[in-house]
């Protein structure tokens, strides 16, 4: 009794620890941001490996979730006579929600997890502690740009996903299920309001892509130096950011909910 | 920084590197003797609160190669990073270059470093950069230099290891004796004052290890370095090292010339300096009583 009590207590302990541990590290991150200034190269390169090459999966899961969508909303919508309204239907549920969500979790499996694996073993084959000995700073030199890159990277891919997605609802509904071209367009343009539905939408991608990010280089930076340690990171980052954009979605919902 | 500001840094830096380059600061403690370079003074330090250190002292004359010896997992890899400064130590004081490593500012101990190499026990070559771009690394991270200038830089120190040859691979094709040349050509590349070895010789065939060997020796002695070498191969050590501490338990349990060492009293040392399997350090990890352990283990079996 008293030893699952003592369990608990240092269970809780460890868990404050890592998170002030996660906080410090962020104010570090903050407070050496200038670095994407004085090298934006660095940046650069990282955009490539973490949103470039993130591309081809938001492209082909965004088709496929607004084919799905497509399908499932006309099934709803033609009950009540009302399929021209499918193009601002799946519009509204991709912009408001689907994307930032949907593109969070893809980023964490292909971005993060990488991110995090890759910064792991660095400290596990000694190459932070190397660079700290060569009087270079990994956080400036490794982390803030890996950060930044991924803080970026995440809005734009939401972006390209839904846009991917409204095709792919075009295509089904449209092109396979015979709604008019005409109102699939015009009542997304009527119904979609750019402060209402697209900014809420870039707020909430903005939200995630911050948490993502320091999600991924923090496990990375904080993993266990062994592979062990470095392959539970990689879960971790995954597990963690897909939990911390579900939670945030639903407060960040409620949050713009009341303001309607 | 800025590019022009980090350029007129390390111009500052040569000049100073003439003179002594922080000002030495003024300790309550016995001044240290000028030929020492790292003065290791009364150190202690644990981890996770197991003791590794308990009251180290060791000094380390400038212009020699110093051997600190010990059986894994005495701490010679944390010695090594509380020498650079990357470890804090409870107590005690570590003075390099006549400046308490621990009480610099962020800033000067960047600075401080930049004067010190150290050759990982892995070699921690930056896996996605070319052997060229990992000697390159600390140069271009903390001066600005024309590319001519770099890549004449870069080569002479690959020269120096013998793998100019080798500048377009990458880490992953090197094997393990030509990773650590790499390493330590990088190690050199800011010409630091002193040069700290982690277990240079262990996984090397014999021909790579004698190589090695020989490297440190003659960097050593041509470019006028300090040279601190961790390793518990004593034979190899013992070969290049001025001077050799024995270290066990936290503390300095011997020390003196590899000559002295041969003819030492300490029976540790003996043992250690020999190889012998048993003696003051024990053969066996702490167990119950052999035969009684085995009944035990039968009664268990047959209850
Ligand atoms: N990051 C760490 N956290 C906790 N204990 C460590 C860590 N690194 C090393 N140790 C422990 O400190 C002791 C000394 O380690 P180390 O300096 O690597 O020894 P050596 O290099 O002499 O083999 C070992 O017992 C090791 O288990
Ligand atoms: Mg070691």
């Amino acid at each position: 009794m008293l030893g699952s009590l003592a369990s608990l207590g240092r269970w809780a302990l460890g868990v404050f620890e890592r998170l002030g541990r996660g906080h410090l590290f962020l104010l570090n991150i903050l407070m050496s941001l200038h670095v994407v200034v004085t090298r934006p190269r660095l940046v650069i390169r990282e955009l490539y490996s973490v949103g470039v090459l993130s591309l081809l999966i938001i492209a082909v899961s965004g088709l496929f979730v607004g084919m799905v969508l497509g399908y499932q909303l006309y099934i709803t919508l033609v009950r009540f006579g009302a399929e021209e309204v499918l193009g601002s239907a799946v519009a509204l549920s991709l912009v408001r929600e689907l994307g930032p969500v949907v593109t969070a979790l893809l980023f964490a499996g292909r971005a993060g997890s990488a991110l995090s694996a890759e910064i792991g073993l660095m400290k596990t084959t000694e190459q932070l502690s190397g660079m700290e000995m060569m009087a270079v700073d990994p956080i400036k030199r490794v982390i803030v740009p890996r950060f930044v890159a991924a803080f970026i990277s995440l809005p734009l891919l939401a972006a390209i996903f839904s846009a991917v997605a409204i095709m792919g609802g075009y295509f089904i509904g449209v092109g396979l299920l015979g709604v008019d071209s005409g109102s699939f367009w015009s009542q997304m343009q009527a119904n979609v309001d750019f402060y209402e539905d697209v900014m809420n939408g870039i707020i909430k991608s903005l939200v995630f892509g911050f948490v993502a990010a320091w999600i991924a280089v923090f496990e990375g930076y904080d993993a266990v130096p062994t592979s062990e340690g470095v392959s539970r990171a990689t879960t971790r980052t995954v597990v963690h950011t897909a939990l911390a954009v579900l939670a945030l979605d639903f407060i960040l919902t409620g949050l713009m909910f009341g303001d309607i | 920084m800025t590019r022009a500001a980090r350029c007129a840094d390390a111009r500052t830096q040569n000049q100073k590197r003439r003179a002594p380059v922080i000002e030495p600061q003024v300790h309550n403690h016995a001044p240290v003797r000028q030929d020492t370079l790292v003065e290791i003074r009364d150190l202690h330090f644990s981890r996770r609160g197991r003791p590794i250190f308990r009251g180290l002292n060791a000094s380390i004359p400038r212009g020699s190669i110093t051997a600190l010896m010990g059986p894994s997992g005495t701490g010679k890899t944390t010695l090594l990073k509380l020498i650079g400064g990357q470890l804090r130590p409870d107590r005690g004081q570590i003075l390099v270059d006549g400046v308490d490593i621990h009480r610099l500012g962020r800033a000067d101990l960047y600075r401080m470093r930049r004067r010190m190499g150290m050759l990982f026990q892995t070699g921690a070559l930056l896996t996605d950069l070319s052997v060229f771009e990992n000697v390159a690394f600390p140069v271009r991270e903390n001066a600005v230099l024309p590319e001519g200038v770099l890549r004449t830089l870069v080569l002479m120190k690959l020269e120096a290891v013998g793998l100019r040859g080798a500048r377009d691979l990458m880490p992953s094709e090197l094997s393990g004796g030509m990773a650590r040349r790499v390493a330590l050509a990088r190690a050199i590349a800011l010409d630091p004052m002193m040069i700290m070895y982690d277990e240079p010789f262990t996984g090397l065939d014999p021909i790579t290890m004698g190589v090695i060997v020989a490297l440190i020796k003659r960097l050593n002695d041509t470019l006028g370095l300090t040279s601190i070498l961790v390793s518990h191969d004593v034979q190899e050590a013992a070969s290049i090292a001025d001077r050799l501490y024995l270290i066990s338990d936290g503390l300095v349990v011997d020390s003196g010339s590899p000559a002295d060492m041969e003819r030492t009293e300490s029976q540790w040392a003996q043992q250690f300096m020999k190889g012998l399997p048993d003696g003051p350090v024990p053969f066996h990890y702490p167990a119950p009583d052999y035969l009684s352990d085995l009944m035990g283990a039968a009664q268990k079996e047959g209850a």
